[in-house]
């Protein structure tokens, strides 16, 4: 490339606003695959939500809790291939800010309904024989450092505020590599037996898998059919509907991102603007020079946008190289109050395709400015 | 020959007929140059003079392709450029004109070299005849052991040297010199005259150049005066002022 030099030459021409205009790239780089990442993780679940699975709660909310005699209900009714429930338990590890998502399973069901989370099969049957005991996220494990064996004490915040302890009897893993490692799972019976008798024989939601994905609808509809007029009406959605649902009681997660992603946006638009006007301006009379001896005006226009995508580029690598290093840090710093923040290729190339357009659409002003610059007039500047 | 009658027939290599440039400025009209006259030959060296505001640099401007007129033509080498549209009067350019600047006009952040480089960029050379191309401009102005030096590290006189390799790199048709020792002392003015009378003496390059200075336009072989848009030849056994539009 011929002009690779002129390019270069002038991107470096003032080293101090290269670098503070990179560096405003950067962070705002990594600024933006923070909220893509959180964005992502708050999507997971209904991007890894079984399409053969419907959820069951009280149609009154999540924290009505429902009869367990539902479960042989829901079974009953054609197109179901399993049902199982869940309890949220809602404990602590130590401390509060050891947070993470606790689940009571019911131990029958449970690997019929959730097949791509894959427990060794001694593990699952020393945990199905323990009453006290528990399996672990891998993910999570490895941040506790826990190991099988383990003694873990739990104080949860729902029931009295006591302090549980399981035996850590094994550790699952999930097929896809970005699947939800970060739960505890306890056994329904333990809790039944240790919950206030208002709680006893309840589950806080069924997850029945179909058959038939394309039966969802009718199954729904029946389920919900069955229960209508009883004390504990049910509202039946697909997991992906009630992943969506269930992300939403943080607040609108995707406005506030994107209103914050327009934020970045627009203030690296005009920073960078702003530092390609200027630097236009600075070389007016040079400008008029190339046009004198030969440059085109689209040539003109290629050397402004060039450089502005130059910096785009660099800032664009370097914040991404950023934050490939530093969100692994704020995923386990955040870990139970976030979701996993995991950075994908695709991500990455979205922040890069973020950066470059925003490097274009800065530098297409003043480009085209330049390019319509009158070389007389130019040349006057000298 | 140079000629301002309009009287030369067509095979001057600069012809100029009935040049108009009006300016508006603040609603008013302002009339630069009135009906211009112009022919040059190949291997001419030529000096506009005049007071500030007459129309000189508004003339090399024109005669450069870098402004249109208002009325009138120019014809060089057979081409006329004033229906040119921008993109061809732009490539027109980058083959027929070299460009000499009062203030040396270089790209501070590039070297000499690349200085001189620029206008080969936009041509098809390969990078190998582009260096033969560059070292031999270089070594015309005498600037072959500087080649790698920045603007802020040579003289003014050598920065105008390294202008004057960049305007005849590629070899153009003419070279146009708006008060190229303007910003220069004395000695440095001398070398950089006699370096442009090198270029058409020896090389046979033709050259049209605006300057302030008697002593400098002394070395052109014809001065022409601007006075208020209008063509005066200074030079030579009796001063002839042609009002240019009657002469047409």
């Amino acid at each position: 490339m011929k002009f690779r030099k002129l390019i270069f030459a002038n991107l470096f021409r003032k080293k101090v606003r290269l670098i503070l205009t990179v560096g405003s790239f950067a962070i705002a780089l990594v600024l933006f695959t923070f909220l893509a990442v959180v964005k992502s993780a708050f999507n997971r679940g209904v991007e890894l939500a079984g399409a053969d699975r419907l959820i069951v709660v009280d149609r009154v909310g999540l924290m009505n809790l429902m009869p367990i005699s539902y479960a042989d209900k829901i079974a009953a009714i054609p197109g179901v291939k399993a049902v199982t429930h869940d309890h949220w338990f809602g404990g602590v590890y130590q401390d509060e800010k050891n947070f993470f998502p606790q689940f009571v399973i019911d131990v029958e069901n449970h690997r019929k309904v959730y097949p791509e989370f894959v427990v060794p099969d001694d593990q699952w049957n020393n945990y199905v024989k323990d009453r006290q005991g528990a399996i672990a996220g891998a993910k999570l494990a490895e941040r506790f450092h826990w190991k099988v064996g383990d003694r873990i004490p739990i104080k949860t915040t729902l029931y009295g505020g006591a302090i549980w302890e399981f035996n850590l009897d094994g550790i699952y893993h999930t097929e896809k590599p970005d699947g939800d490692q970060g739960q505890f799972w306890l056994q329904w019976k333990y809790f039944d037996e240790n919950v206030p008798s208002v709680i006893k024989s309840t589950a806080g939601w069924y997850i029945l898998r179909l058959d038939n994905p394309d039966d969802a609808v009718r199954v729904a509809k029946a389920i919900d059919e069955k229960f209508a007029n009883s004390p504990h009406e049910t509202k039946t959605e697909t997991e992906s509907a009630f992943a969506a649902y269930f992300a939403k009681q943080f607040g609108n997660i995707e406005f506030l991102i994107l209103s914050i992603g327009g934020v970045v946006f627009f203030t690296l638009l005009l920073v960078t603007g702003n530092t390609m006007a200027i630097s236009v301006r600075e070389r007016t009379s040079e400008l008029g020079v190339l046009k004198a001896i030969g440059f085109t005006d689209r040539s003109v226009l290629f050397l402004v946008l060039a450089e502005s995508l130059a910096i785009a580029f660099f800032g664009g690598v370097l914040g991404l190289a950023l934050a490939i290093l530093a969100i692994p840090g704020i995923s386990a710093a955040v870990t139970g109050l976030l979701p996993p923040l995991l950075l994908s290729k695709p991500m990455l190339l979205l922040g890069l395709g973020f950066a470059i357009f925003v490097g274009a659409a800065s530098g297409l002003l003043p480009g085209i400015g330049a390019m319509r610059m009158r070389v007389v007039n130019a040349l006057r500047r000298a | 020959m140079i000629r301002v009658d309009g009287s030369s027939d067509s095979q001057s290599l600069i012809r100029v007929r009935g040049l108009n440039k009006t300016y508006s400025r603040g609603g008013e009209k302002i009339q630069v140059l009135q009906g211009l006259n112009l022919d040059v030959d190949k291997g001419d060296f030529v000096a506009f003079m005049g007071p500030s505001g007459s129309g000189k640099t508004t003339l090399l401007n024109l005669l450069g392709g870098l402004d249109v007129p208002s009325a009138g033509s120019i014809t060089v080498a057979g081409d006329e450029i004033t229906h040119m549209s921008g993109s061809k009067l732009t490539q027109w350019r980058a083959r027929h004109v070299g460009f000499i600047f009062q203030m040396y006009n270089l790209i501070p952040v590039l070297t000499a070299y690349q200085n001189v480089e620029l206008p080969l960029l936009l041509t098809k050379l390969s990078g190998s005849d582009r260096r033969k191309h560059v070292e031999t401009a270089l070594a015309v102005v005498g600037l072959a052991d500087r080649m790698q030096h920045y603007p802020r590290q040579l003289s003014g006189g050598q920065e105008q040297r390294v202008t004057i390799a960049r305007a005849i790199v590629s070899d153009p048709t003419f070279l146009l010199c708006d008060e190229p020792t303007g910003d220069l002392d004395r000695k440095s003015a001398d070398e950089i005259m006699a370096l442009i009378e090198e270029l058409v003496n020896r090389y046979g390059k033709t050259v049209l150049m605006v300057t302030h200075d008697p002593v400098v336009a002394a070395r052109a072989h014809t001065t022409l005066h601007l006075e208020k848009g209008l063509l005066v030849e200074g030079k030579g056994s009796s001063p002839q002022s042609v009002l240019a539009g009657g002469a047409a």
